[in-house]
């Protein structure tokens, strides 16, 4: 329900982040990333962000060199998703000060667990960017 | 924990967890982390086993929920509502007005802490949230209510204008979307509105403008204003984003009707030549199912699906042609129309294989209409079609096949020239590998050589009963998303097809002659029943090319001969049995195999039972020179056979197992055409416990699977009565030479292809001293 799964994927094709929210084995995975992600590389800037995807839809965005994709069932309000990803790269963009692809590569645990505050079991869980990184500041003043 | 159960829990952990959970939930102590996390875990354990919320308490609980402050818990809250709902609304009516209030509360801006506002709105992901739980409930009761989430609505429509930052514009249109979704029934001026949508710039909003427009086809008034749009929506069918071109596809499908079909169903074919080939497919079975089911006559019907074919012959499948050939059938006037339009796609260069299939069966049924034209008499028609037939696959050959015996038929006065290179076809596919095509070929020769009698057998097609269309089927079955299957739904709904009608009438020759022999392939339209659309296809090629029943060659045909002997019994009982056994299909063989070993008499039954298995006694025999043919209680029969090049001696042992005397023995022998059988004479009685032996000569003439049948019958209180099959076959017949290595390997190497050729390795069981050869 909702959302299947969020990538984050360099322009080369190559997968920074992936979270899955149902279970794909990992050679699927690796099928699923190739085939959408050359889908969505391949299109230009005047085109629509979504893209149909066998029985679900792919909600895209490219910041910079880094792609985000967002796969979520067809019924899905897909400008909220989208929205959704730029409220992520916000997130992470005030944790980590000008984000680029080598802090996600370098702190990948920490993008997760921002991923994690933010989206559970498919569901928007938490949108105010103070309570998503409120418990990883603490941990890293912990730390 | 919440996490990992949140995630990954199942079944067992959903009814353990679930108490604590929701007492973890309602508490007001807990810290709005913990709470925010227990609704979803709750939501998960709830879509693994529903029965872990009970009903009845938890509604007040989550209109409680709904109360709350913290917008985060409220987020999770609302997920968790949109599941319960959906699956059940009336219990939480009372959440309805909550709902409402909270979205009142965003869409005012109401004391929203600034963290959740985004670029200006208000918690857009709450708000979409709240109006999908809003979609489950189908209307208001409480007036105040209503009023209160109208002029939400209504501000939200008319306020969200396209801003210059795309963030917020994207934002402030999610939400504005999904109030569409939400008031779709309501207002029609989301019609208006999404009108002027599919003409934006920006493409997002395009696809969705497009996609939604696709959703309010189901409420009925609103399809005119849609209708208006349609300009517009054909130029997007030529957008060069694929998702757009996707969408007005699916909204075109949907929106067509009589009035505007021809329009919309003629764009479609333009398209499909420049379409790619991802929606190829789709394209051309929509158009198909459009056309049929809108066309404004008939023959425009047969125009445009003999444009399909030519355009994009590889992605029309055969159930469109199965279509369009049903249609012509049972039309008439359009038979005519029909050929002509075939004949001109066949003066092409380059046409695709499902044209030439197409062209062929309908130019074989029905060319002798046009006789009369010119650059239509069968010779031509028969030498055009002939053209193409080295640039066909084994597929079409078969319904070449046909076409060909059907032009011949159709000749009058028959011409010999024309009949000469048809025969010669036939006879130069007689020996093709292909099952198929070499049954054509030997059974349309035979045929054709009796002349006037072909007029039976030959006639044309009857017309088919009326089933529901394989396309829409077809349709349904390819994966469609949810706007995509409202068009579907639409469609399914407009099933009575107002212009063309499928009538059923009784086959216009009447029922097919039944031949004495036996082998009759009794037409099995009944039983073709579009209950999965593939099924359809291979049942409807079937029954469309090999209906005309066919009585089998007796002697020369080496197919028929398993059933020969039926053909040898009296004509009384043959009749009665092939309809019996003869189930059209494969099963008819091996049946009447084991049951010919011991055919039943129709008037007489037999209440002695035969010991052990005739069918492998019988096969036995075949393999070893002695043992038991038959044995019941009463009597054995056995038999010692002796070869020599094309002659043999059986001897049958006829051996009385009783203590009193078989009366009335009688030993006929049924001899095949191929074998010459002498059986010395037969004693009346046989005395109790004794053994009689009757020599039986044979002699074969020539090769034959036929078998020789022996009629045994005695009196032992009862009447018994067998039919025997004698074990003289072909390879008692056959002497073995001996070949050197060197001659045999050559010769086996230039037998080519399968089957003809089989290598196995066989094992050795137990290790044998070889003996030099000699």
């Amino acid at each position: 329900m909702g959302i299947r799964f969020i990538l984050m994927v360099n322009k080369h094709g190559q997968t920074r982040l992936a979270q899955y929210y149902e279970y794909l084995t990992i050679e699927e995975r690796r099928a699923l990333e190739g085939e959408i992600v050359r889908k969505c590389l391949a299109r230009n800037e005047q085109q629509c962000s979504f893209v149909e995807h066998r029985n679900y839809k792919i909600v895209y965005r490219r910041y910079a060199s880094l792609f985000f994709l967002v796969g979520v069932d067809n019924d899905e309000n897909e400008l909220a998703i989208l929205e959704f990803i730029h409220l992520l790269v916000e997130t992470m963009d005030r944790h980590f000060g000008n984000v680029c692809e080598l802090d996600i590569m370098f702190h990948l645990e920490k993008a997760h667990f921002m991923l994690e505050e933010m989206v559970m079991n498919g569901c928007i869980v938490e949108t105010s960017k103070s309570n998503i990184l409120a418990p990883i500041q603490l941990m890293d003043k912990a730390s | 924990m919440f996490q990992t159960v949140g995630n990954i829990g199942g079944r067992e952990f959903a009814e353990s967890l679930a108490p604590d959970v929701q007492k973890l939930l309602i508490s007001s102590s807990c810290r709005p982390l913990v709470r925010k996390k227990a609704a979803l875990c709750l939501l998960r354990l709830y879509r693994k086993n529903p029965d872990v919320v009970n009903v009845d308490g938890w509604s007040d609980r989550m209109a409680q929920l709904l109360d709350e402050r913290d917008l985060g818990v409220l987020t999770s809250s609302m997920s968790l509502l949109v599941a319960l709902v959906a699956n059940n609304h009336d219990a939480y009516w009372s959440c309805l007005p909550k709902c409402v209030k909270a979205l009142e509360r965003l869409a005012r801006n109401q004391d929203i802490p600034q963290e959740y506002t985004y670029y200006g709105i208000p918690s857009p992901w709450l708000q979409v949230k709240t109006m999908r739980v809003l979609q489950y409930f189908p209307t208001i009761e409480d007036p105040n209510t209503r009023r209160s989430l109208f002029e939400v609505l209504q501000r939200i429509l008319m306020g969200t204008d396209v801003v210059k930052n795309v963030n917020k514009n994207n934002a402030s249109h999610a939400v504005l979307f999904e109030a569409l979704a939400l008031v779709k029934r309501i207002m029609s001026q989301c019609v208006a509105l999404l009108g002027k949508f599919i003409a934006v710039r920006e493409p997002n909003i395009r696809y969705l403008g497009l996609e939604n427009m696709t959703r309010m086809l189901m409420v009925t008034d609103v399809q005119d204003i849609i209708k208006r749009h349609q300009a517009q929506i054909i130029t997007s069918l030529k957008d060069p984003d694929i998702s757009i071109r996707r969408r007005a596809l699916d909204l075109l499908y949907g929106m067509c009707d009589v009035s505007n079909t021809k329009d919309i169903v003629e764009e479609l074919l333009q398209y499909l030549s420049t379409a790619d080939f991802a929606m190829r497919e789709e394209l051309s079975l929509k158009a198909a199912i459009l056309a049929e089911k809108f066309a404004p006559d008939l023959s425009w019907y047969v125009d445009v699906i003999l444009q399909l074919i030519d355009k994009a012959g590889d992605f029309v499948s055969d159930d469109i042609w199965f279509r369009v050939v049903q249609f012509v059938t049972n039309n008439e006037d359009l038979q005519p129309y029909a050929a002509v339009k075939a004949r001109e796609y066949l003066d092409k260069p380059a046409i695709h294989e499902t044209m030439v299939k197409v062209s062929a069966y309908i130019l074989g049924e029905y060319s002798h209409l046009l006789a009369r034209r010119p650059g239509c008499s069968p010779k031509e028609i028969f030498s055009i079609i002939h053209e193409k037939l080295p640039t066909v696959s084994t597929s079409t050959i078969p319904i070449l096949l046909s076409t060909y015996a059907k032009i011949l038929m159709h000749t009058q006065p028959s011409d010999p020239e024309l009949q000469n290179q048809i025969w010669a076809i036939f006879r130069k596919y007689e020996s093709c590998i292909d099952a198929e095509i070499q049954q054509r070929a030997v059974e349309y020769f035979a045929l054709s050589s009796k002349g006037a009698a072909l007029m039976d057998i030959m006639a044309e097609m009857p017309k088919f009963p009326e089933r529901q269309s394989a396309l829409i089927k077809k349709a349904e079955d390819t994966e469609a998303d949810t706007a995509e299957q409202s068009a579907l739904k639409l469609r399914a709904q407009q099933q009575t097809s107002n212009a063309l009608v499928v009538t059923d009438q009784r086959p216009a020759n009447g029922t097919p002659p039944v031949s004495e022999l036996g082998l009759v392939k009794v037409p099995s339209m009944s039983n073709v029943d579009h209950s999965s659309a593939d099924h359809g296809v291979t049942q409807g090629n079937g029954t469309l090319t090999v209906v005309d029943p066919q009585p089998p060659e007796p002697s020369a045909d080496l197919l028929g001969d398993l059933l020969g002997p039926l053909a040898i019994e009296g004509p009384p009982g043959s009749a009665a049995q092939p309809e019996r056994k003869l189930v059209p299909g494969t099963e008819g063989v091996p049946n009447a195999n084991d049951a010919l070993a011991i055919a039943p008499v129709g008037e007489e039954t037999n209440t002695v039972q035969p010991i052990g298995n005739i069918a492998e006694r019988f096969q036995a025999l075949c393999l070893k020179d002695s043992g038991v043919l038959y044995e019941d209680p009463y009597i054995q029969i056995g038999i010692k056979a002796d070869w020599r090049a094309h002659q043999g001696r059986l001897v049958l042992f006829l051996g009385n197992k009783n203590t009193s005397p078989l009366v009335s023995v009688q030993a006929l022998i049924l001899p095949p055409s191929h074998l010459k059988m002498e059986l010395s004479l037969v004693p009346d009685t046989i005395p109790p416990r004794a053994q009689v032996q009757c020599p039986l000569e044979v002699i074969n003439l020539r090769p034959s699977r036929d078998v020789g049948v022996l009629d045994f019958s005695y009196k032992f209180g009862t009447h018994v009565n067998v039919k025997l099959r004698l074990p003289a076959v072909l390879n008692k017949f056959l002497q073995p030479i001996s070949v050197s290595a060197e001659e045999f390997f050559p010769q086996w190497r230039s037998i080519s292809g399968p089957p003809l050729k089989l290598q196995e390795v066989a094992k050795l069981v137990a290790s044998v001293a070889l003996k030099r050869q000699s």
